[in-house]
């Protein structure tokens, strides 16, 4: 506390009160109010029972774990291995997601910062920029007729001959992962240039010079620069693809659903809000945890995201 | 010839329109520390990176241990680059960035940690091997950086002013200590610098480049003493330059008329010249004495004091001249004052005027 009027009188002193007081409150409106507020009532709704609006507050109206249990064991005593399996392979999709981003951004990432120079640069970014333009639920219809029955990769695939009935792209998810792999590469590439960039060129000189080959390069001298930028875009991209809506309806497997399509069924179609939020809340818990232990494993320090 | 020749045949570097090194040609002896001394944008680096195989010559050879190095890779050369700002690995320890080039080739963890070390005493700084990079001063990190490129076991160690992020002090004390180690090892250092007092007081012999030509190579001494060009009489140390019309030679003495009078000057490196010819005479400001018998007549302007030494600044037939004398003693000469001066002719160049 002490430390946060310290903070506002040094803020005050150099920009004026209206200057301070507009910058703080807006401060606290968002944190508290669009943060803070809605996730707890959410995190409160997920612990009551679904009931009609005439027993809100009535006696039946008590906190209950039921929502949670029912993820896990459904309503009987069986385990729900149906939306338990839907979450793990939601993170797992997710993962792999991050992953080709990595494996993609790198690289990018990596010449963006060390080689390209003038126009190609500018190209490139642009290049990287442009996904975002194009809104959600016209770039999973894009990716539905690229990889449809009759779309682009299976044309050309039959065209020159490759395979002669046309493959089922939807089904097996690899327009799902396509897509969403490339909506966050932006995301994944300028935390890492970000990182990239501090590198000092002659660092790769002298490793070379000493007869690195460059894959040890990389391995030794660019890749330990760039693991903190890898760790927030992966952060960033594993976040964002588990939490997906628009991609996973539109153009995911018929008999694959993802977490979030739980969530809003519950919402929505079942207009069981407490159970929705308990779902929600375990998506969130889950990605948290799974983030946490990899930056564990990976030995990155929570301090390195977002440098 | 011994492996640790290194010989510039004719080599030019060109980029684009511009030419960086121009037809540089000279033999450096296994075992020397060498230094090119030139003013930024000289085109030393680039000759460094051409020798290190960063760059290719668009001309001429690079010969090492008189073997052509064309399209042979930095990494196949047996040269070890420092570069200016070290480029140590900020990530690793010191151990690890010694023993990098170790790790390179294979060698296991054990035997690397064990040559390292070796190498940290062999630079003075044991037992450091497990600090982090930025846990070590400006000297030392220079020093860490010298055992990480002895580490490939070089024939020759290039040095791209690796002292220029230095304090004077440290600055001073690293020359003495990489000769140091020079004379130790016996490699051939090649040392790139802009500052005349580091590459005089370290290297056995000095190119002197300007705008990419080598303008004289000789050691130290030589080149202070008996600059061949008036690029290395001003660039290398102080010096007045006179500029005059030549009367007479006789064998080495130039006779010269001057707006400071007739003078006689010894010329640089035995040109001859016709009389008539525009030439410029250089006399160091610690060559040029005051002597109440001596020919040129000249004005104090101002006496300026400098710890060591002190600097009288002079006027004389229209031109500025400087004299430097040892610092304490006399009281500081008042301006106006008429003084009379003279310099040895043996001490002073001779040169054809630039352009003529």
């Amino acid at each position: 506390m002490e430390r946060i009027k310290g903070i506002f009188g040094d803020f005050v002193g150099r920009h004026g009160l209206g200057v301070a007081i507009y910058i703080s409150a807006s401060v606290l409106v968002w944190v508290i109010v669009l943060i803070a507020l809605p996730q707890v009532a959410m995190l409160d709704y997920s612990f009551r029972h679904n009931l009609p609006p005439a027993q809100i507050g009535g006696p039946e109206d008590v906190y209950t774990i039921s929502n949670y249990s029912y993820f896990l064991f459904g309503n009987g005593e069986s385990f729900n291995a149906l939306d338990t399996g839907v979450l793990f392979k939601t993170l797992f999709a997710a993962a792999i997601v991050t992953f080709i981003d990595i494996l993609i951004c790198y690289p990018i990432a990596f010449i963006l910062a060390h080689s390209a120079t003038g126009v190609a640069a500018r190209m490139m970014v642009l290049g990287l920029i442009v996904p975002f333009w194009v809104n959600e639920i016209l770039r999973a219809f894009a990716f539905r007729v690229i990889f449809g029955a009759t779309g682009l990769v299976n044309g050309i695939g039959m065209g020159m001959g490759l395979w002669d009935t046309p493959v089922d792209f939807i089904r097996a998810d690899v327009a799902l992962y396509s897509s969403l792999t490339y909506s966050y590469i932006l995301l994944m590439v300028f935390p890492i240039y970000n990182a990239v960039e501090a590198l000092d060129r002659n660092q790769i000189e002298a490793a070379q010079d000493m007869g690195a080959p460059w894959w040890r390069v990389h391995w030794r001298i660019v890749l330990p620069v760039a693991k903190p930028g890898i760790a927030s875009g992966a952060t960033i991209v594993f976040m964002l693809t588990a939490g997906a809506l628009a991609a996973p309806q539109i153009i995911g497997g018929p008999s694959n659903l993802w977490f979030t399509q739980l969530v809003y069924q519950w919402f929505n179609d079942a207009s069981n809000w407490q159970r929705g939020a308990a779902y929600a809340t375990i998506l969130l818990g889950s990605c948290l945890t799974f983030v946490l232990l990899l930056m564990k494993v990976f030995r990155v320090p929570i301090g390195a995201i977002g440098r | 010839m011994s492996t640790r020749d290194v010989t510039l045949d004719h080599v030019s570097i060109r980029f684009g329109q511009h030419t960086a090194v121009n037809n540089a040609l000279l033999n450096i002896a296994g075992g020397e520390f060498f230094s090119f001394l030139g003013p930024s944008g000289c085109g030393k680096t680039t000759l460094l990176r051409c020798i290190s195989g960063f760059i290719e010559p668009t001309e001429g050879r690079v010969l090492i241990g008189g073997k052509d190095m064309k399209r042979v890779g930095p990494n196949k050369r047996p040269t070890a680059l420092i570069f200016q700002n070290l480029a140590l690995f900020p990530l690793m320890s010191v151990a690890d960035n010694i023993a990098f080039p170790l790790e390179v080739r294979g060698v296991g963890r054990k035997e690397r940690r064990k040559r390292a070390d070796e190498l940290l005493d062999l630079i003075a700084l044991p037992g450091v091997g497990d600090k982090k990079v930025y846990e070590l001063s400006g000297g030392q990190r220079q020093r860490v950086a010298i055992a990480r490129a002895l580490a490939v076991e070089p024939d020759i160690l290039l040095l791209d002013e690796p002292l220029s992020a230095l304090d004077l002090k440290l600055r001073q004390h690293m020359r003495t200590e990489l000769r140091a180690i020079q004379q130790r090892v016996g490699l051939t250092f090649i040392y790139i610098t802009h500052d005349q007092g580091e590459a005089l007081t370290m290297s056995d012999r000095v190119a002197v480049m300007n705008a990419g030509v080598i303008e004289q190579i000789d050691d130290p001494l030589t080149i202070y003493e008996k600059p061949r060009t008036p690029f290395v009489a001003s660039f290398v140390g102080e010096t007045n330059s006179i500029p005059g019309k030549v009367v007479s030679q006789s064998g080495f003495d130039v006779s010269l008329d001057t707006a400071l009078g007739r003078l006689v000057g010894r010329s640089a490196g035995g040109r001859q010249f016709a009389s008539g010819q525009d030439v410029v005479l250089f006399v160091r400001p610690e060559q040029l004495m005051l002597d109440p018998g001596g020919k040129i007549a000249a004005t104090v302007v101002k006496e300026e004091f400098e710890g060591s030494q002190r600097h009288l600044f002079l006027e004389a037939g229209n031109a500025a001249l400087r004299v430097s004398r040892v610092g304490g003693g006399a009281e500081l000469m008042a301006p106006g004052l008429a003084v009379k001066l003279n310099f040895d002719p043996g001490r002073s160049s001779v040169m054809p005027a630039a352009g003529a």
